[in-house]
């Protein structure tokens, strides 16, 4: 078990990393947004669910899984928020894009 | 064994936390710098929940909860400045 949840935790750093690569390699702030966003979800998920399982049973891994439903819940809330933001404040895409379903509208 | 691989992991996240660090110092805008920081957030809130399970303490657990739930309001609150605040 011990073995089992140590693996589980590299593999969420493992995710975290590339998600921080990607974070700083990608064209414009959405791909970053997704990139960011969305690895560093699974990767959070996948480390706590790691440490849980190394912990065994106890106090410990009730308060992991509340912490890995919270993170669940209000991380895409925030990144779609952000997303929706940056395009009303009038950041351009990057110039490779090809498609913009938001362009002309107005906030609502 | 079984540690060295713990160990590793928190080395890649600290690594992770360093490049989205770079991302937060260089971004052009303040949507990347918020993106930067809600990332550098989440990564900080797994090194927490590492440091308390090899200290042992549960009391780290919800130290990174209250963090994470701070970094979200935080996240909201940039968002609506963005949009041009609340009208």
């Amino acid at each position: 078990m011990m073995l089992l949840g140590s693996i589980l935790t590299l593999l969420g750093a493992v995710f975290l990393f590339l998600g921080a690569l990607g974070m700083l390699r990608m064209p414009d702030v959405y791909n970053r947004m997704q990139a960011g966003t969305k690895a560093t979800t699974l990767g959070t998920l996948l480390f706590l669910a790691g440490i849980a399982l190394r912990q065994g049973s106890g106090a410990c891994t009730v308060r992991l899984g509340v912490l890995v439903v919270f993170v669940l819940l209000t991380n895409p809330i925030s990144s779609h928020a952000l997303a929706r933001a940056a395009h009303f404040a009038g950041i351009q895409l990057a110039t490779r894009s090809v498609q913009d379903d938001l362009a002309g509208e107005e906030i609502s | 064994m079984a540690d060295l691989i713990f160990n590793a992991a928190l080395l890649l996240a600290s690594a992770a936390l360093i490049l989205a660090f770079l991302r937060f110092l260089i971004g052009p805008t303040l949507a990347d710098r918020t993106v930067a920081m809600d990332g550098m957030t989440i990564i900080a809130l797994s090194i927490i929940a590492w440091v308390g399970a090899t200290a042992g303490r549960v009391i780290f657990l919800d130290v990174a909860l209250v963090y994470g739930l701070i970094s979200f309001v935080g996240v909201i609150a940039l968002a609506r400045y963005l949009e041009g605040g609340l009208s």
